[in-house]
């Protein structure tokens, strides 16, 4: 069977299964529609918030950006899941105490003000939208690749299809498919994995064959990959920091950290299980689940690499000179999956020495020029987009089509559910934290119902059209949402437990200070509101200006700014009332805990 | 808040001080700041500073929320806070 008939028939079965589970689980009420009933359980919760999580970013993008930074790539590996400890340790248990099932609400009634609940709900419809850009991104390569159309073409297909998901399900709905969608995109990362650490090291488990040697050489994979990168004159893969920075690196960490414990969408998901104990277990299986993903990445990302060039020249595998001229590939021999991906744009070949064949190296290292003059080299010749290589990965590796196909399935899969997650946050904080608690508190459960899906439309279209101009990669797009969700609700909703003595003053004083501050340097970087060409970052002084911090890590500075902010107008305005304080010792403490109350 | 309440929620404190010690020390420390002089030290066909970044972080932070739920579950019971 050829390649797209059996991609046909692994995505059409996957989306069978899930609108089938969709059907079973419809929602009735409004509490179901936004919390699941509040009957979830932990292992079953764990799976659903690993592939909430995982997104278009996680499965798709992020191995490709670890190929191209090396030991740096780490930043996204430790950031997306050292957030979780922070979310099971310092939110996600009091929150599920607090008994109400968004963000804005909690915010709202802690800081005892409808103002300081319409700031949260700005705050999340700014990291959300953001999230939700990065993952259209995502969708449009995914779709381009397994229907063989243009990049656009892909992304408006996308937002059709995530639209009629999201609005259909409803949390319940979004809670069961998202389970079978945590199975089938863990099984396509984790399969062509193993083939190719089988191929290349002879070990099956990807995590230990990434420290293996390769097979028949007596070198370790690393090594030879340090070895053959350095003499196409890139940086060394197992030390390269990105930006040569560790500051940035630290602080890059820090902002996806503080991001994943701050994104609504994530935190929703601890208001449905039915106890605080539950909330705590759900943090870690959701790790579990998450991390069988991220130890695989690393591998996938050293492998993809040193298949790569291994295929563009062949001197990289065996010892031979990888300057001559007969070691790098003819075009015109070039195997099938390059033609595929030639297609889709995202793959690019120029030949700009003329020789037909296929040189890639970094042309952008001054300290290398000569020795690419010598070889007669003008210039790298291949561009690679970062997002395609999880995808083309078992291509590359030359596995069998049913694997192939597989991942594609995977690959939507991931992009579906999270932006179905997401737009279940922003159809909660617009229908029940706007509309319902703020403007017009006598609506109907069904025009609610209605309003929060009008929200999801024209969520999908504003992501869908930025998504067409994207800031940059699908995971680097993410990690500005995180930025801003760090910046944002965070420091804010942690202060609410933390400390009694906080106001609401301090509180919306600090989310506006963090979010404006981010977003000024965002925004200064990428375009007002990711708007191409309306950037004014010569304005702060040129890119990365402060103390050379790149803006998608600058969120960790926004929220020591909304930190700061917060305890400085703290100190001069007065003290919350009795009962607030009350309140939050009554969040501290486990016993009393009631089901999630819907309707208010 | 009562004694009893005010000592479970310094026992909280501690133990999550406990744990951010080492959520920082392992991805931080031993992942970013470390890792230049760790790199020196192989763990099978790894450089150790680039095996804490890239793998052994993330094993640590799943044990790290394993003994906070434990160990929380103990202090509920022990300050008589637990759920029904």
């Amino acid at each position: 069977m050829d390649l797209q008939t059996t991609t046909y028939i692994w995505v059409g079965a996957t989306f069978a299964l899930y609108i089938g589970i969709a059907i079973w689980a419809r929602a009735g009420s409004t509490s179901e529609f936004y919390a699941a009933g509040g009957g979830v359980h932990p292992l079953a919760n764990g799976m659903a918030t690993a592939a909430d999580w995982m997104s278009a970013a996680s499965f798709i993008s992020m191995a490709g950006l670890i190929s191209n930074l090396g030991y740096g790539g780490g930043l996204f590996l430790m950031g997306w899941t050292g957030g979780y400890v922070l979310l099971a340790m310092l939110l996600a248990p009091y929150l599920r105490k607090f008994g109400k099932f968004t963000v804005p609400q909690f915010i709202g009634d802690r800081f005892y003000s409808k103002s300081a609940s319409t700031v949260a709900v700005i705050c999340l419809l700014t990291a959300s939208l953001t999230y939700i850009i990065g993952q259209m991104t995502g969708v449009g390569v995914a779709f381009s690749r397994f229907l063989g159309v243009s990049n656009e073409t892909g992304i408006y297909l996308g937002m059709a299809i995530v639209f009629a998901y999201a609005v259909f399900g409803g949390m319940k709905g979004i809670t069961y498919t998202q389970v079978a969608q945590y199975c089938v995109l863990i099984a396509a990362y984790i399969v062509p994995a193993i083939f190719i650490s089988l191929n290349l090291t002879g070990n099956p488990i990807p995590q230990l064959g990434l420290g293996s040697n390769l097979t028949g050489q007596d070198v370790s994979l690393l090594q030879k990959l340090d070895e053959v990168v350095v003499q196409l004159g890139f940086g060394q893969y197992t030390t390269s920091v990105p930006a040569n920075s560790t500051l940035n690196m630290f602080v890059y960490t820090l902002s996806l950290m503080i991001g994943t414990a701050g994104l609504p969408h994530v935190i929703m998901r601890f208001f449905t299980v039915p106890k605080v104990k539950d909330a705590r277990t759900s943090a870690g299986w959701a790790l579990f689940f998450i991390a069988l993903l991220y130890t695989t990445a690393p591998a996938v990302a050293a492998m993809a690499k040193m298949n790569l060039i291994g295929t563009v020249n062949q001197g990289a595998f065996t010892s031979a000179d990888i300057y001559a001229a007969d070691s790098a590939l003819e075009y015109d021999k070039r195997p099938d999956w390059m033609k595929r991906w030639e297609v889709t744009g995202l793959l690019k070949f120029e030949d700009k020495n003329g020789d037909g064949r296929i040189q890639y190296y970094n042309d952008k290292n001054a300290g290398f020029a000569d020795k690419a003059e010598a070889a007669g080299w003008k210039g790298n010749e291949l561009t690679v987009n970062a997002d395609i290589i999880v995808l083309a990965n078992p291509e590359i590796a030359l596995l069998p089509n049913w694997v192939i196909a597989l991942v594609a399935a995977g690959g939507l899969a991931a992009a579906l559910s999270t932006a179905a997650g997401l737009l279940m946050a922003i159809s909660a904080a617009v229908s029940h934290d706007l509309i319902k608690n703020i403007i017009a508190p006598d609506i109907s459960d069904k025009n609610e119902l209605m309003a929060g899906k009008i929200s999801m439309a024209v969520a999908i279209v504003v992501a869908g059209y930025l998504g067409l101009n994207p800031p940059g990669f699908a995971a680097g797009t993410v990690a500005l949402a995180f930025g801003i969700a760090a910046s944002s609700l965070f420091p804010a909703i942690m202060m609410g437990i933390f400390s009694k003595k906080m106001n609401k003053e301090g509180a919306m004083a600090g989310m506006l200070a963090g979010l404006g501050i981010t977003l000024f340097y965002v925004f200064a970087h990428k375009g007002l509101f990711f708007i191409k060409g309306t950037g004014y970052v010569d304005m702060i002084g040129g890119p990365n200006s402060f103390f050379g911090i790149t803006p998608e890590a600058f969120g960790a500075i926004g929220a020591l700014v909304n930190f700061a902010v917060a305890f400085a107008v703290d100190k001069v305005t007065k003290e919350p009332p009795e009962h607030i304080q009350h309140m939050v010792e009554a969040v501290r403490i486990p016993r009393g805990s009631k089901a999630v109350d819907g309707a208010h | 808040m009562d004694k009893s309440a005010q000592a479970y929620w310094k026992a909280v404190l501690g133990l999550l001080t406990k744990i951010l010690i080492v959520w920082f020390a392992v991805s931080f420390g031993a992942g970013i700041l470390l890792a230049p002089v760790l790199n020196t030290i192989h763990l099978g066909g790894y450089p150790l500073g680039f095996w804490f970044a890239q793998q052994g972080s993330i094993y640590i932070f799943i044990g790290l929320i394993i003994w906070y739920a434990k160990a929380m579950g103990r202090l509920d019971e022990e300050f008589d806070v637990h759920e029904d």
